[in-house]
């Protein structure tokens, strides 16, 4: 059976319900007084675009995310090829994305695309993996990344630092907009989106914390105005 | 007394006198309260986005055929082969089938509490795959023979140097004394295992009926690796884990985080709706998503206690409970620990095997006070006792009871009998917890505090004539 159980399950499913559940678990379970959305309980996140890019900021480095501002994609190019130096990056990955082309070409360096098939253990020799995203949330300081805006599933947890290359106009206020711009941005919700909040981390040893544990050890958002 | 009950009081005896396991386990957690309490006071209205976050999963359990019907849909619309399984042997045949059928050797396994309540990683190794933890405290926990300490710090009872020592004898590595020495010993060692892997097995945190993807939360990447890696995946998500609506993510997500471990976020949240699709470079050919009930309809069918479903397992019930901080995590003898392990074991696995349990609790309420998605756990706990008397009663209680209501009846005799008791004291207490004392079961280890030299209707009745 390719299903499996589904049958019998719905069926336990439905006998199980034919009982109500007692008003007070509704009670408890009170949806948003009118006028107000669940995620308007969460941190709030200001209007204005600037005072979005400091909570941004101040996010990020909490998550020991590091946050370069750059006036255009010349701008990005220069601190990428910084980047490359203070780190002595040998190889890169990544994939072909507007912010990134110039400044991924100008670093002169051997670089892997995940765009076309690629070898895995190439990619994960390499020392860094420069991509884009579809938006950067300020009231997490998180990045959504899809396999379409990121150069697949792959590039953004696999080399040891994360570069990533965006603009000030992919910041959203929260994850409801994350979402919606996702909606609209494609055709359907990918089939892969992941947002990625601060380098990888782990507390598992006495609960004290260690960056990068499995993903990245270091990342970097490069934020170009416009 | 059933054999979990005896292990259970034997365990829990032992690691409450243990005062350094007790110190360890409240250091561990103190520097969570801080910071837990400091991510709750950035919220906007804290228990008004609980409201919502139960409301969310109110929904979608007390319609859960829709939207388990829903999910199913939209997932094997992108070419995910959905498989529900009744119990967790059906579960566990099918992924070792896959395993099978895909001429699979190596399996790289991400966490999933689903898989550890079903035995995944025991039945697919005795089926002749290798199976590796690659969640860091998973891994440790693994390699020690241990089950997890918590569902979401599973290694939290251990020191830095046992965990050196776990790793010098299993993995032959060098002596590594700081945990960043450590955690770099497991990252070196996993990324060769990812990349040989030809399976990946990971849990669901959530699974949203609306879009059909599953979502996966972690910190350390390895779920993002282990899901994105080898060339096929299984999910294992029970079917209390789905969510209506993609938006109703907005607010569980970073819930989860701040109540699991007082983060604004997790690191890695992902969501996954298909294998590689046209267009990709990478991710697994093959997405096989096993939905569970192993017995969850049985919980669903108790209406008093059906919201224990909306839990989210993020410990943080776990981390409030004083019997948790005394006892700790493998007292329990359960996958789930814990006040929500205590409420949700009994109708799991049976109520007269586990319902010790639920009688191993103070009732203080913290457990309800700190849940995201407010489980009324400590009532559940008080109604576990309720059913559990009811279904086999215990015969010697009943008279002892039935006197001590007739004896409250009747204001005359307890008039005449509470001075008695108040002479009766010295006796009381010179045998207490003595053979000799038929209360010695209990006296053992409690103080009768002494009558005082008045009771209370003596001093009412002074009170009032002096006036």
């Amino acid at each position: 059976m390719p299903n499996g159980s589904r049958e019998l399950i719905l069926q336990r499913i439905r006998r199980a319900l034919s009982v109500k559940s007692p008003a007070r678990h509704l009670a408890g379970a009170a949806a948003a007084p009118s006028g107000h959305k669940p995620q308007d309980w969460l941190p709030p996140v200001p209007s204005s675009l600037a005072d979005r890019i400091a909570l941004f900021e101040k996010n990020s480095l909490e998550l020991k995310t590091e946050v370069r501002r750059c006036a255009d994609a010349s701008g990005a190019a220069v601190e990428l090829a910084s980047l490359a130096r203070e780190n002595h990056w040998q190889s890169v990955g990544s994939h072909h994305f507007a912010l990134g082309n110039e400044a991924v070409s100008a670093l002169g360096l051997p670089a892997v695309f995940t765009d076309h098939p690629y070898e895995t253990a190439e990619l994960e020799r390499c020392d860094a993996g420069i991509s884009g995203c579809d938006c950067l949330v300020a009231q997490t300081g998180g990045i959504l990344v899809t396999s379409a805006s990121a150069g697949g599933r792959v590039l953004s947890v696999l080399p040891p630092h994360h570069v990533v290359i965006a603009s000030t106009g992919q910041l959203v206020g929260d994850l409801a907009d994350a979402f919606s711009h996702l909606r609209k941005s494609h055709d359907d919700v990918p089939a892969f989106a992941s947002f990625i909040t601060g380098p990888s981390r782990t507390g598992d040893i006495e609960r004290i914390l260690v960056l990068g544990a499995h993903g990245p050890k270091k990342l970097t958002v490069l934020l170009v105005q416009g | 007394m059933s054999t979990e009950s005896a292990q259970f009081h034997r365990d829990a005896d032992r690691l409450t006198h243990d005062l350094r396991h007790r110190a360890w386990i409240q250091k561990a957690l103190g520097g969570y309260y801080i910071k837990r309490d400091e991510q709750k006071a950035k919220y906007t209205d804290w228990q008004q986005a609980r409201a919502s976050a139960a409301a969310a999963k109110y929904e979608a359990v007390n319609h859960l055929d829709k939207y388990l019907s829903e999910l199913s849909d939209k997932l094997a619309a992108r070419g995910t082969k959905v498989f529900w399984a009744a119990d967790g042997a059906e579960a566990a045949d099918y992924i070792a089938s896959v395993a099978r059928d895909a001429g699979v050797k190596r399996i790289i396994k991400s966490k999933t509490m689903t898989g550890e309540e079903i035995h995944l990683p025991q039945a697919l190794e005795k089926a002749g795959f290798e199976v590796v933890e690659s969640d860091l405290g998973e891994f440790i926990v693994q390699l020690r023979g241990e089950p997890p300490y918590h569902i979401v710090f599973p290694s939290m009872h251990l020191t830095r140097g046992q965990i050196d020592d776990t790793f010098q004898k299993k993995l032959g590595s060098a002596h590594a004394e700081t945990p960043e020495e450590l955690t770099m010993i497991a990252r070196g060692l996993m990324r060769q295992k990812y990349c040989e892997a030809d399976m990946g097995i990971s849990g669901a945190n959530f699974a949203v009926a609306e879009t059909g993807h599953i979502s996966v939360t972690e910190n350390e990447g390895n779920a993002r690796l282990s899901t994105s890696l080898p060339d096929v995946l299984v999910s294992i998500v029970g079917i209390e884990k789905v969510v209506p609506k993609l938006d109703d993510l907005a607010v569980l997500l970073p819930m989860l985080a701040t109540a699991g471990a007082a983060q604004n976020m997790t690191c890695y949240n992902t969501l996954l709706g298909g294998p590689r699709q046209p267009g990709e470079t990478d991710g697994p050919r093959e997405f096989h998503v096993v939905l569970l009930d192993n017995r969850r309809t049985a919980l669903l069918a108790d209406p008093e206690q059906r919201d224990a479903l909306h839990c989210i397992r993020c410990g943080a019930c776990l981390n409030v409970c004083p019997i948790f901080k005394n006892i700790g995590g493998h007292s329990y003898g359960t996958t789930y620990q814990g006040p929500i392990g205590s409420v949700i074991t009994p109708h799991l696995r049976g109520l007269q095997s586990w319902k010790h349990l639920s009688f191993a609790s103070s009732l203080c309420g913290a457990c309800g006070e700190a849940c995201p998605v407010k489980i009324d756990l400590h009532h559940h706990l008080l109604q576990n006792r309720r059913n559990a008397i009811a279904e086999n009663p215990v015969w010697w209680e009943m008279p002892i009871f039935a006197g001590f209501a007739w004896f409250m009846r009747r204001p005359g005799l307890y008039r005449f009998a509470a001075p008695l008791l108040r002479l009766a004291g010295p006796l009381l207490h010179a045998i207490r917890g003595k053979d000799i004392d038929p209360m010695s079961l209990w006296t053992r280890t409690r103080d009768l505090p002494p009558a005082p030299p008045q009771s209370f209707k003596e001093y009412w009745r002074g009170r009032n004539a002096k006036r």
